[in-house]
């Protein structure tokens, strides 16, 4: 066999293949992956649980499948991970929160139940914001965690340790979930690709909810190529999860490498206007040049509503979330604060199981649902939110995919935004509409910031249930410029 | 718009969330400077807007499931994580109807 | 100052738990009873990560509803969540319908002491049960909390305020119920809380326009509860406006033992319930196709059945409405008619024995007729039976109670229990001479004048004959004898 560094080193696709074509084995490759999570997670901090003993026994069998020449498929065998809020039967599932500390579901998610149906192994349940809230993964009730890029900044949130695992190439593919940005964010600040499909492509059955109407799951991996193999394991209609499409599920690999030639590309005026870093939009319009030099054509567009994205979503997720968590009561799992009547230990429940972010949004959520402000509040948001979606609408008229910054700057430091929510909340700006508009939406790396060194994403959204173009486009400027190298973690 | 201490305990209450006197402090705070970015929504005109409510995508119609009977949780694994049990019940501090 | 001076203004909320298999988001049995937590999984216990999937029959079952109330059916329809911490509700909210339930309007009419009335319905929609707690569970007097019943799909049909009167409250319950399990949606047992009614109740100085405050009363698992709540709730909200007080609008339980109502505690905080739509289930979409198939399988409903009864069978109003009160009684009615004959008569017949002798029976017994051993043909043949006056009267009645209680056919129960009536005049002439033989005072004073003592001779030889004899052979031979 060949070295660890190597193993982890390889892409999805070439560990599935290395182990088709029995020059590896699963065996090897999860020893390398927990081997390199062992000596670099104590610094990255992207694990809340890693499950050693249960890796190795499905590596075992995932060896015994590629004997018999049964592969279940190109996953059959590649070490994987999860956010820490998909349900995985009897393994610790905590949603970066105190409240949920050892809860064991007897249940898995379906996303889980079809990583392991491929044959997938997975290693552990990575790093979040409590409940997916935040934007920095500074909100985890458990452990920091770093972007491997620079240890002293945020990794970005709210699936950072799915982001972070990737680039420090921990795993060669993460699942994460994406309200707001918190897939296509951390993939952008941590240089790893990462897909927001469109809602209702990939089933939240099992997914610990924070904003129902918003959450969708996806995969982040280190190519386009892996994003893709990925998407087209969890995609499809799910029976338990009524807000799952039935439409086919598109073959994400089979126009991946048709290029950008052809392709209108929308690049919409307002997400170059107002505090986008110099460096940021440079590394885009490189980007957006690339394409032009591909024989893609440039389309200016116009997203008029961008700005009253933070707003409505500021109304419509906390209010959703507000609701999601009262089940959170200490009646049947989780925390339980004990106290003399039933209200006294809701209330100290609640109190000391949720961090301040998660209160925050319980607060501003019942605030706008409460009686008087609903019209005033989550009615008019919802509203917005549609003319979010007609902007989107006009722009597929003009254009095949629109592009722009995933974020405004790269990852910032740690703890520079923790005081202040509302600054916390604007790095959301472009990312926010996408979900707002129920639209998918991807992160793909086009360079590194010249002072900073980090990297910077480029955002791809696209039509409904069109992940197929958006795939191919990112695959172009993939081909072009080439994949980021792996950031040298400290001293390891 | 600033938010009354009063506003923050009365929502505090429906939400069962007991806040230190500082915490009440600070979410008068945020809230209030999270409510006044929240009002640039009403520059907007959303007269005759219909609010988008579900997302799953128009014309989708979502298959019903059959009135069939599928296999739950023993008693004992759904009460297997439960802080507080009595018999095969969860355990609650005293309801008073 | 009098009661009689104020109106009563009721309007009533009728849970009904829909017969179905499965919950209405899970796959978990709806059965009443069994252990604690022995119908959960992880959507009914609330868990985090899981999702509601809309059971197909519950809308089926709101439709049919619908169509037979005469409401409008909303093609569209949408789920709302009801904020609110109890134990009882895993979720810290209740599935239901708000702003668009799947049906608006409708009436149910009723006939109360001989008069006609329309009482108007507001809305039908579809929500989940919640749980039960269970009270002192533990020498610490803690509760338990048995989740069986969270999800269990229920209608909730909600009345406009039309009632003005316990026994039109009453009535409206009786024949909402009857409809209902016609339409084979709801088991009408209000004892185990399938048919549960919470009562709006407001006063107002007879003549007023404007209702009084309202409270809304809880509890009340029976008719005589009921009955007890709201004349109760009446007089304490006349008492406290006659004395300058004023009614606040509350919840209130009814507590059984004291026959009183009073504050629910659980309800004390104002109610800001924070609905918003349920964003886990898409909109409900109710097809023309499916109405229409639906409404061409609706059974023909217990108004329309006893109004058939008097224009076709000639029967009084009274018997039929009592026929068709229960679905079963009336289908069996329906067969034994047919097994027996046919025009007014044989109906009247058919109906006085169902209404008379079986009801009694039945009640005795409490069977309800799936149970009950006696079929139609098995009622159809003792009425044969009688007319062939092969049995009388009391022989007949002897019959049915044991066919009712063993479910042997009639001809070998009148063998087996020698119930057969004795005709042959030979046995009966013999009877007749042994009595007047042994009366010849009797006979001396009939033979003076004394008429009346024909009846006492019958009884005789009726004594004699162990009532067996045939009444009509009787009396003419006595005549007969007697010389006339
Ligand atoms: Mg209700
Ligand atoms: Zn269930």
């Amino acid at each position: 066999m060949s070295g660890g560094e190597e193993l982890t080193a390889l892409s999805l696709r070439e560990a599935g293949a290395g182990i088709a074509a029995r020059a590896l084995s699963s065996r090897d490759l999860v020893e390398a992956a927990l081997a390199r999570i062992a000596a670099t997670d104590a610094k990255v901090g992207a694990f809340l649980e890693v499950g050693a003993e249960r890796a190795r026994a499905a590596a075992a069998q995932a060896d015994q499948r590629a004997a018999k020449g049964e592969r279940r498929s190109e996953l059959d065998g590649v070490p994987l991970a999860v956010k820490d809020l998909f349900a995985t039967k009897g393994v610790p599932t905590t949603a970066g929160s105190r409240i949920l500390e050892g809860w064991r579901p007897p249940y898995d998610a379906t996303v889980v139940e079809r990583l392991e149906a491929a044959g997938a192994v997975l290693v552990g349940k990575l790093n979040m914001d409590e409940f997916a809230m935040g934007s920095s993964n500074e909100n985890s009730a458990y452990r920091p965690c770093s972007n491997p890029w620079d240890l002293s900044r945020t990794p970005g949130g709210s699936s950072g340790g799915s982001a972070a695992a990737v680039a420090a190439r921990q795993v060669h593919g993460t699942l994460g979930t994406d309200t707001g940005g918190s897939i296509r964010l951390p993939a952008a600040f941590c240089g790893v690709v990462g897909l927001k499909p469109t809602y209702g492509r990939v089933s939240r059955y099992g997914v610990v909810a924070f904003a129902s109407s918003l959450d969708q799951v996806g995969p982040l991996a280190r190519t386009v190529e892996d994003t893709a193999l990925l998407l087209g394991r969890i995609a499809g209609h799910d029976p338990r999860d009524m807000t799952s499409s039935a439409r086919p599920v598109d073959d994400y690999l089979a126009r991946l490498e048709q290029g950008a030639s052809g392709l209108r590309i929308g690049v919409p005026r307002e997400w170059f206007q107002g505090g986008v870093d110099a460096g940021v939009e440079k590394s885009v319009r490189a980007a957006l040049a690339s394409y032009e030099k591909l024989g893609a054509k440039l389309v200016e567009i116009s997203l008029p509503h961008t700005k009253y994205g933070i707003a409505a979503y500021y109304l419509i997720a906390p209010a959703e979330a507000s609701s999601n968590l009262a089940r959170y009561d200490g009646v049947r799992f989780g925390l339980r604060a004990e106290a003399k009547g039933l209200k006294e230990m809701y209330a100290e429940t609640r109190e000391r199981g949720f961090g301040a972010e998660p209160k925050r949004r319980i607060m501003l959520g019942t605030y706008a649902l409460s009686a008087g402000y609903y019209d005033a509040y989550y009615l008019r948001a919802q509203k917005v939110r549609t003319l979010v979606r007609r902007d989107f609408d006009a722009a597929f008229e003009k254009c095949d995919v629109v592009a722009g910054p995933v974020a405004p700057t790269v990852a910032f430091p740690l703890g520079a935004r923790t005081q202040d929510p509302l600054q916390m909340y604007l790095a959301d700006v472009f990312t926010i509409t996408c979900n707002l508009a129920a639209l998918p939406g991807l992160s793909v790396p086009c360079g590194l910031e010249a002072t900073s060194g980090m990297p910077v994403g480029l955002q791809l959204v696209g039509r409904p249930f069109d992940e197929a173009t958006l795939l191919r486009a990112a695959r172009a400027l993939e081909r072009e410029i080439g994949t980021l190298p792996a950031p040298a973690i400290g001293s390891v | 718009m600033a938010l009354s201490l009063e506003e923050v305990r009365r929502i505090a209450g429906l939400a069962r969330l007991r806040l230190s006197a500082e915490e009440e402090r600070t979410f008068a705070e945020q809230l209030s400077a999270i409510l006044d970015h929240v009002r640039q929504l009403e520059e907007l005109d959303v007269s005759g807007v219909e609010p988008m409510t579900h997302a799953l995508a128009a014309g989708e119609v979502p298959a019903l499931r059959p009135d069939a009977n599928r296999p739950g949780l023993p008693a004992e694994e759904a009460l297997a994580q439960a802080p507080a049990r009595e018999g095969t019940c969860f355990k609650v501090p005293r309801i008073i109807e | 100052m009098p009661v009689s001076d104020f109106q009563m203004v009721l309007g009533l909320e009728v849970h009904a738990q829909l017969l179905t298999r499965s919950k209405i988001f899970c796959g978990c049995s709806t059965e009443f009873g069994g252990e604690p937590n022995t119908h959960v999984c992880p959507v009914c216990l609330g868990l985090p990560g899981v999702l509601p999937v809309l059971n197909a029959k519950v809308v089926e079952m709101a439709i049919r509803t619908g169509l037979a109330l005469g409401s409008r059916l909303k093609e569209q329809s949408i789920f709302a969540r009801k904020n609110y911490f109890y134990p009882d509700l895993p979720k810290g909210y209740q599935t239901s319908q708000y702003e668009l339930p799947i049906c608006e309007g409708g009436v149910v009419e009723l006939t109360v002491g001989g008069e006609e009335k329309r009482i108007r319905l507001t809305r039908i929609h579809m929500e989940e049960d919640a749980g039960k707690n269970v009270h002192d569970v533990s020498a610490d007097g803690s509760s338990g909390v048995d989740l069986n019943r969270a999800g269990v799909p229920l209608l909730e049909i909600v009345s406009e305020p039309d009632l003005r009167s316990v026994d039109e409250a009453i009535e409206y319950l009786k024949s909402l119920r009857a409809i209902l399990m016609y339409l084979g949606v709801n088991d009408g047992n209000l004892q185990e809380g399938s048919f549960r009614c919470d009562a709006n109740v407001s006063v107002m100085r007879k003549g007023a326009e404007k209702y009084g405050t309202r409270c809304e009363i809880k509890n009340m698992n029976s008719f005589r509860f009921l009955r007890q709540a709201i004349d109760y709730e009446v007089r304490r909200q006349v008492e406290l406006v006659e004395g300058g007080g004023k009614v606040v609008q509350e919840t209130r339980l009814f507590d059984p033992d004291r026959g009183e109502t009073r504050p629910m505690r659980s309800k004390e905080e104002a109610h800001d319930y924070r609905y918003f739509p349920e964003p886990d289930l898409p909109p409900v979409l109710v097809a023309p196709a499916d109405v229409e198939r639906i409404s061409k399988e609706l059974p023909e409903l217990p108004r329309a059945r006893a109004a058939r009864y008097a224009r076709d069978l000639g029967l009084s109003a009274y018997d039929a409405g009592l026929l068709v009160a229960e679905r079963a009684v009336a289908e069996f009615f329906d067969a034994a008619l047919a097994a027996y004959g046919s025009g007014a008569e044989a109906a009247k017949k058919v109906a006085n024995w169902m209404n008379g002798e079986v009801a009694r029976l039945a009640n005795e017994r409490d069977e309800a007729p799936a149970a009950w051993k006696l079929t139609p043909a098995r009622l159809a043949a003792i009425l044969k039976l009688l007319d062939a006056q092969t049995i009388g009267g009391p022989g007949a009645k002897q019959v049915l109670e044991e066919v009712f209680a063993t479910g042997a056919e009639p001809a070998d129960v009148v063998k087996a229990k020698g119930l057969a009536q004795v005709s042959d005049t030979g046995a009966i002439e013999a009877a007749v001479d042994q009595v007047l033989a042994a009366s010849a005072a009797e006979v001396e004073r009939y033979r003076g004048g004394n008429k009346k003592l024909m009846g006492f001779f019958v009884g005789q030889v009726m004594k004699a004959m162990k009532g067996k004899g045939n009444p009509a052979v009787v009396n003419e031979l006595l005549r007969k004898k007697l010389g006339e």
